[in-house]
């Protein structure tokens, strides 16, 4: 793989894979039905690893093969068949209409997102090296921004966690772009801690919905300061 | 003999297996009490090593303790043994369920788990993962109860962490890129220091920055605060102890440990205005809470903000900021445990509702008091001398301003704190003395023992915690001066 034009052809791959990362981040925000949710995270991530299998060519190092298949077993097959265990198919079948901004808003917000992190990681990118690095970055952090966006509109439970695990992801797909050779013991054990948060949210919302009857987790605003009911 | 620093989280951990096999109703919280102590022991065998070699490293770049973490070590686990302790009349009272007694033991000692896992860890992405750990490992600690208060309390913090934790993640993985560019070196905090100066300063900047905001949210600096009153008030009482007096102050150690990497002009003083917002914030919302548990919750932010803010009083700022981060652990914890005891004597917690406690229940009245004039910062107590001491490095380094607006804040929280509790403690009592209810036995040994050092620590300090300190100090002065 150290032919100049094998290594010009893997970052075009790599590009086209950051695009149609950014477009399944921007899909979370205005895919209303829940099912369709979490079919597109399972794409966001599935980019994600073939980002970490194109970036392991061209920086020539095994630690993103190995990141790259822990995060497909990972995010591609045990979160969403643990989701699908915890909850009931109700949910997923569900349409999602309250969320507290509408869709065009969220995402022209969105898109607002997106240049505000091509801003803000232009200065970073000056002490950065290649074509790769200057696109992991930008990207990454946008889909950090627009997951939190997400995680902020919608009151449905798994539509909110799974903007959640969209920003893990773009931190992700970020760090792999700028810190390739991070030690792989680091990446592998936080892989292991989404699983784990995808297991404790499954339990909670279960319990959510066992003693208040709903998973719209955004209607739970009884804690206040000011006013008791 | 380093094996020691291993041992510690893995008695913890082990604690846990053993929680969970179904034997008797003690079994479980017996098992949580003899780790908590077997910690305890073990953390001041190796904080004594650190005391007289500096540093105990059980795997070079990995496992490592220093001053710093020493100091951080201990409280964890002093408060990990109190808590404990105080779980077993806790669970004694409140639940009466097998399987309820099991799960909570087991969650409980995950969460002490992952809590001693953050200081004795020296990889900074290993760290991340053991702080998150202790933000997920006590989600369903603060969703115990089952109540909808509960349950909306713990989804709250587990979004808000997890949104945090996530940020954060990034900083992280800016930071190593930054070390590679300086050349590299073992992923640690010593290694870090090491390059400190060589690091591209727009690189180390924005990690910081991302790390602040990330870990901020679990610290709980204002304007990301909104999750920890909330679920500090809804766990269990040993629970709200462990989070507000030792989990946000881990947090707090993992943003310290950076400062001293940044060389820029400003950063002490918007290090000051990061905390000197919390406290101010908290100080006022302290004013209109109606809910004792969340009173002390609020409390906390502003502890954060003035450690934060004695940390930006520069290198004559480190030592109180260390004496303070140790007085709030151990008061805190202690006003949570008074809180715990006055809630399962009233079971209420409005303040509205309670009235003459002294009468209904001398011994939690009287607790509940000591630990508000304590947390407020009156003498003899512990928060009494680091605030002193913050004041003078404040006016060694000619920041008067700052001084004048925390000076201020603190005395609104302490007037607060007060005004709330003195409702509470005096008066005609709203629930008469019930002579059948007692109170367990552990509970009021917990507030004993923990109340020991919030004391003494007010009068005296041994030469060795001296020692400790001034080491934990150094790692905090920055390597190279701006």
């Amino acid at each position: 793989m150290n032919h100049p034009d094998a290594i010009n052809w893997l970052q075009n791959l790599n590009a086209l894979t950051g695009g149609l990362f950014l477009l399944t981040t921007f899909g979370l925000v205005a895919m209303r039905q829940v099912n369709a949710c979490l079919r597109l995270f399972i794409a966001h991530s599935v980019f994600l690893s073939v980002s970490a299998f194109l970036l392991s060519g061209i920086y020539h190092t095994w630690h993103l093969v190995v990141i790259g298949v822990v995060d497909m077993v990972t995010k591609a097959i045990v979160i969403p068949w643990l989701l699908r265990r915890a909850l009931r198919d109700e949910v997923y079948t569900r349409r999602e209409i309250t969320q507290a901004l509408n869709i065009p808003t969220s995402l022209l917000a969105a898109l607002g997102l997106t240049v505000v992190a091509y801003i803000l990681s232009t200065p970073l990118l000056a002490v950065g090296d290649g074509l790769t690095l200057g696109l992991n970055l930008p990207i990454g952090l946008a889909g950090l921004l627009i997951g939190g966006l997400t995680a902020a509109v919608r009151r449905e439970a798994v539509p909110l966690l799974l903007g959640l695990l969209a920003m893990e992801n773009s931190a992700f797909f970020a760090g792999i772009g700028v810190a390739p050779e991070m030690p792989v013991i680091a990446e592998v054990s936080i892989a292991f801690d989404v699983v784990i948060l995808v297991f404790i949210v499954g339990v909670l919302t279960q319990a959510v919905q066992e003693h208040i009857g709903t998973t719209e987790v955004g209607e739970l605003t009884m804690l206040k300061e000011e006013t008791k009911p | 003999m380093s094996i020691i620093l291993i041992l510690i989280p893995l008695l913890s951990f082990a604690a846990v297996l053993l929680s969970l096999l179904p034997l008797g109703k003690r079994f479980a919280p017996a098992i949580t009490l003899m780790a908590g102590i077997g910690a305890f022991l073990l953390a001041l065998l190796a904080v004594s090593q650190v005391v007289t070699a500096h540093r105990v490293i059980t795997i070079p770049g990995w496992v490592e303790l220093d001053g710093l973490s020493g100091v951080l070590l201990l409280l964890v686990a002093f408060l990990n043994a109190t808590a404990a302790l105080f779980s077993w009349g806790y669970l004694g009272a409140h639940v009466h369920q097998l399987h309820r007694i099991r799960s909570y033991c087991a969650h409980f000692n995950l969460f002490t788990f992952s809590l001693l896992l953050v200081p004795v860890l020296a990889q900074p992405a290993l760290v991340w993962i053991a702080i998150e750990f202790t933000s997920l490992f006590s989600v369903l600690l603060v969703a115990f109860d089952n109540t909808h208060a509960a349950l909306e309390a713990a989804w709250k913090y587990v979004a808000l962490m997890f949104m945090g934790a996530t940020v954060a993640l990034l900083g992280f993985f800016i930071l190593f890129w930054a070390q590679q560019k300086a050349g590299g070196g073992h992923y640690s905090w010593e290694g870090l220091r090491a390059v400190a100066g060589q690091m591209p300063s727009s690189l180390i900047k924005s990690a910081f920055i991302l790390i602040l905001i990330g870990l901020g949210a679990k610290v709980g600096f204002v304007p990301l605060h909104t999750w920890l009153p909330d679920a500090h008030s809804q766990a269990p009482s040993p629970v709200c102890a462990l989070l507000s007096g030792i989990k946000t102050t881990n947090s707090l150690y993992c943003i310290l440990r950076l400062v001293p990497l940044l060389i820029s002009g400003h950063l002490q003083l918007w290090m000051q205005i990061v905390g000197l917002i919390s406290a101010g914030v908290a100080a006022f919302l302290l004013l209109q809470v109606r809910d004792y548990k969340r009173l002390f919750a609020y409390s906390t932010v502003e502890h954060m903000g003035i450690i934060f803010v004695a940390a930006g009083f520069g290198i004559s700022g480190n030592y109180s900021a260390l004496l303070q981060m140790i007085g709030h652990s151990l008061t805190k914890s202690f006003c949570f445990y008074a809180a715990g005891l006055a809630l399962l004597v009233l079971g209420t917690r409005e303040i509205a509702a309670v009235r003459g406690l002294i009468r209904t229940s001398p011994f939690a009245a009287a607790m509940l008091l000591v630990g508000a004039l304590a947390i407020g910062g009156a003498p003899p107590f512990a928060i009494f001398l680091s605030e002193l001491s913050i004041l003078r490095a404040g006016l060694e380094g000619k920041d008067y301003v700052t001084i004048l607006l925390l000076a201020i804040f603190v005395t609104v929280a302490f007037f607060g704190i007060l005004l709330q509790v003195n409702r509470m403690v005096f008066g005609e009592p709203s629930i008469p003395r019930d002579d059948h209810k007692k109170l367990p036995f552990t509970c009021a040994l917990t507030l004993i023992i923990a109340g020991i050092p919030v004391l003494a620590l007010g009068f005296y300090q041994p030469a060795s915690l001296h020692t400790l300190l001034d080491l934990a100090a150094a790692q905090l002065t920055p390597v190279i001066s701006p």
